[in-house]
């Protein structure tokens, strides 16, 4: 419009307001779009987030480094999906607290995993979870894991750029059998028979991949990934306090154990000390 | 007395019409008639094809659209009059689009009772909204969930749906109705032939003269949609005249 140009209103506005399609048919419920099309948080027209996350971060000269402190993993077997975590939350080198919950039960087929910022982790993950609970309820039957994951995915597409931290891998089991997707901030979405995710994951994968085979029994698959996560808290700072185990079977999940791992490290290394 | 309150789209009239939306139900019953059969293993839709002007291509008169790989829909339309065919484009793309969106989200298809209620949304959200007038058309919306089930659902302009076995929408749908009622049975539609010569059957009820008039659609179980060529129509009609034939032979000895 040709005043719009001359006032150089234009440039500064958000002119989608102007003569855009009518929004009201464009289903602001999210019934049909899946929380994709509408933002949770509305971002103002010209901050810019990832400008200030840069000038924060050491090339900017302060030193704020989000790392995904922690270690999880997941691995899919014969018998299923085993998922193991940590529970050390940090915040720089204070360890705000040793028994964190890093696993989400979305419903009794469905399980996400938390690593990164905390807050980020639980509040998107419980996003997913309503999303996943109205879904069921709109569709009378129970979300797939492949959409759920992508649910999740593109809601941290939305907000790429932004500065959120979250690596989470989401598992279940539905109609097309055991389901394991790694989701992260950046909206990327994997799926795999084995993920580890947190600054403890090489730890983990060293301990995982030299003792995984497709056809270990339910005892073996529990022992490996508690090894995993103990080995890997033993030496990574930021991983440490309890391991929650969880095993995703064909009729839901069950929660395995909680152990602490200062007590599975003396009594793997028992020649060590 | 309906005259006050049938102007504008967003006004209840005292006994609780909404006069615009049955008016387009009325509009409705002027379409072409248009038979939704569900088989077991199969799904069947036949249409009306009214006769075209000698000068006009008869292939850009489609009335039975494909939404997505498993699931298609017919509408009765008016060639003649303006705006209802039109209506049924606009309904068509946005599912379309839908579809597909769905696929891109959730990673499988749309199931036919998703599909179906995206349309009937839509539907209502123009019986609720000033400035607007209903989509004038109903629609039969069939084809396969990805678990291999069968479905048949019907809309209607006020937004509602429901899943029906066999039904019919456009003109003297009410006969064509009451024919498939009298005749459906459990035991003809568990073969493919069986649930179309019941469509065709029923067709025949309202079209006039026979199988020149007939446009069917059937979707198997993970096979893409097929039309029918007038000669497979016409072996079909030629089948149900015999059966006829046979029937009044038997009532007479």
């Amino acid at each position: 419009m040709a005043l719009l140009d001359v006032s150089g209103f234009g440039a500064h506005s958000d002119l989608r307001l102007f003569g855009a399609a009518p929004k009201h048919f464009l289903d602001p419920q999210n019934h049909f779009t899946f929380s994709v099309k509408r933002q949770e948080f509305a971002v103002p027209v010209g901050v810019d987030p990832s400008a200030f996350l840069r000038s924060c971060s050491r090339e900017g000269g302060v030193s704020i480094d989000l790392n995904h402190g922690t270690t999880t993993l997941a691995f899919k077997f014969r018998h299923g999906v085993i998922v193991a975590v940590d529970s050390r939350a940090s915040s720089g080198s204070y360890i705000a607290s040793k028994d964190v919950n890093k696993v989400i039960e979305i419903n009794p087929y469905l399980l996400g995993t938390m690593s990164g910022c905390a807050a980020d982790c639980q509040y998107w993950e419980r996003l997913l979870a309503k999303e996943c609970r109205l879904y069921k309820l709109r569709n009378k039957e129970r979300i797939s894991v492949s959409a759920a994951s992508k649910l999740l995915s593109n809601m941290m597409c939305g907000y790429r750029g932004m500065g959120l931290s979250m690596g989470s891998m989401i598992c279940g089991w539905d109609k097309k059998g055991p389901g394991l997707y790694y989701v992260d901030e950046n909206g990327t979405r994997l799926s795999g028979r084995m993920f580890s995710t947190g600054c403890g994951n090489s730890y983990a994968y060293g301990v995982m991949d030299s003792g995984y085979r497709e056809d270990l029994t339910v005892e073996e698959a529990y022992e490996l990934g508690r090894r995993a996560i103990a080995h890997a808290t033993h030496r990574d700072a930021y991983s440490g306090g309890v391991i929650n185990m969880y095993h995703m079977q064909e009729d839901g999940w069950i929660k395995v154990c909680q152990e602490d791992v200062s007590e599975l490290i003396h009594k793997y290394r028992k020649g060590m000390f | 007395m309906a005259a006050r309150y049938d102007r504008a789209i967003t006004v209840f009239s005292p006994d609780g019409h909404l006069f615009q939306v049955e008016y387009a139900q009325e509009a409705v019953k002027k379409g072409s008639t248009a038979v939704g059969v569900r088989g077991k293993n199969i799904v069947a839709l036949g249409v009306e094809k009214k006769s075209v002007a000698k000068l006009q291509d008869d292939r850009t008169v489609r009335k039975i659209c494909v939404l997505d790989d498993n699931v298609f829909m017919a509408f009765p339309c008016l060639i003649s009059r303006s705006g209802l065919t039109a209506d049924a484009r606009i309904v068509i793309n946005r599912a379309r689009v839908e579809c597909q969106s769905h696929r891109l989200t959730v990673e499988d298809p749309v199931t036919i009772e998703y599909i179906t209620r995206f349309i009937s949304s839509l539907k209502q959200k123009y019986t609720q909204s000033n400035g607007r007038r209903p989509f004038g058309i109903s629609a039969l919306i069939m084809g396969f969930d990805f678990d291999g089930t069968p479905r048949l659902y019907q809309t209607d302009p006020s937004g509602t749906y429901h899943a029906w076995k066999a039904n019919a929408i456009g003109r003297s749908a009410k006969t064509v109705r009451e024919f498939l009622e009298k005749n459906y049975k459990e035991e003809d539609v568990e073969s493919d032939s069986g649930t179309i010569k019941l469509g065709v059957r029923a067709l025949l009820e309202v079209v006039q003269s026979g199988g020149k008039n007939i446009e069917l659609a059937i979707m198997k179980r993970d096979e893409p949609l097929k039309i029918l060529s007038a000669e497979e129509i016409e072996a079909v009609v030629s089948d149900i005249e015999k059966e006829k034939e046979e029937s009044e032979k038997k009532k007479k000895s």
